[in-house]
């Protein structure tokens, strides 16, 4: 399975400066694995100690949150897009 | 802001503006119901749902930018808008009444009602303008400024901003501080979680962020030490801050 993972400007950083990249598998945590596996310190900055999501990131297949939908085991289907965005805006 | 523009310009007919994550948003829409004033608020899309709904609520209309672009997204959004006379940018980043406000009522505020004893203020940067506004209100009466960023470029603390990844604000200037400091979002929700347990006092990440700040300085430096919240935790109650 192959999906474009889009993240937003702050975690440009840690997958080399693209804010999108191409990764495989067949759950989201597998895609976070492949991601990590080229970008290690990746995971971490979207997953907490526990290994869940963050509580201030979301995480969209297509348009649904994974939060809320079977969360890091959620099957993502070939082409999807996977978003993971800040949940807080930052400024007011 | 909303009283200086109704001062400075002609707004009837035209609608007010500005882009925001939420809270000065549900402000500008509550003033504006009040003032009879139409409202566009800019705002990222799939950030917690409350304050879109709290602003539309009062009869704002919501423009919903790239969630990945996040509150930068909104202000280019806002900014691209404001080309049109239609609207009345208030553009809450650079307004000088943004800080004025500050300076002329809530700075006032602490010192009365601290009986003047206030040592230290602290306070999150978002826009700035609390920050700025309370340093020429207090700074000037011997109070300590102390003001408080996210550690990070992605963070949960609503409101606030990580400066050194964010566009600027035109209003900030680093020297209204007499230091600065930072909080990370695991500490700042833990701190909201505790206010609300054992205060009583329901806020949410950046109240949560300024009273863990606050309680370093306090720790480290005594006296009667103020930390500003501005916000409130049912405003979040969507996130999984409060599961």
């Amino acid at each position: 399975m192959t999906v474009t993972v889009r993240l937003p400007g702050s975690l440009r950083d840690s997958v080399g400066g693209e804010t999108k990249v191409q990764a495989t598998g067949a759950t989201l945590a597998d895609v976070l694995a492949d991601i990590e596996a080229r970008h290690p310190g990746f995971r971490a900055r979207v997953l907490d100690d526990a290994g869940s999501i963050r509580s201030y990131v979301n995480v969209y297949v297509g348009d649904a949150d994974a939060r809320s939908s079977g969360g890091l085991a959620m099957a993502v289907p070939d082409g999807s897009e996977v978003m993971v965005i800040p949940a807080m805006a930052g400024g007011r | 802001m909303v009283l200086d523009a109704e001062q400075r310009q002609d707004l009837s007919g035209r609608t007010l503006l500005d882009a925001t994550s939420g809270n000065t948003g549900v402000a500008i829409a509550l003033v504006g119901a009040v003032r009879g004033h139409r409202v566009l608020l800019c705002m990222p899309d799939k950030v917690s749902v409350e304050r879109r709904r709290i602003a539309a609520a009062f009869g704002a209309r919501i423009t919903l930018t790239d969630p990945l672009a996040g509150s930068d997204g909104a202000i280019l959004a806002a900014r691209q808008l404001a080309n049109d006379p239609a609207f009345v940018y208030l553009d809450q980043y650079s307004n000088p009444a943004n800080p004025l406000a500050h300076e002329e009522s809530t700075g006032p505020e602490l010192w009365a009602q601290t009986g003047g004893r206030i040592t230290h203020l602290v306070g999150g940067v978002g826009t700035s303008g609390t920050i700025v506004g309370l340093s020429r209100a207090l700074r000037p009466k011997g109070v300590h400024i102390v003001a408080v960023q996210p550690d990070a470029a992605l963070h949960g603390i609503e409101g606030w901003k990580h400066m050194a990844s964010a566009i600027r604000p035109a209003l900030w200037d680093e020297s209204v501080a007499d230091e600065h400091r930072i909080v990370n979002t695991d500490d700042a929700i833990l701190m909201a979680r505790r206010l609300a347990r054992e205060e009583g006092i329901f806020s949410g990440p950046s109240g949560g962020g300024a009273v863990a700040a606050a309680v370093q300085v306090a720790r480290e430096q005594g006296g009667v030490v103020v930390a500003l919240l501005a916000d409130g935790g049912e405003r979040y109650l969507s996130t999984p801050m409060w599961e």
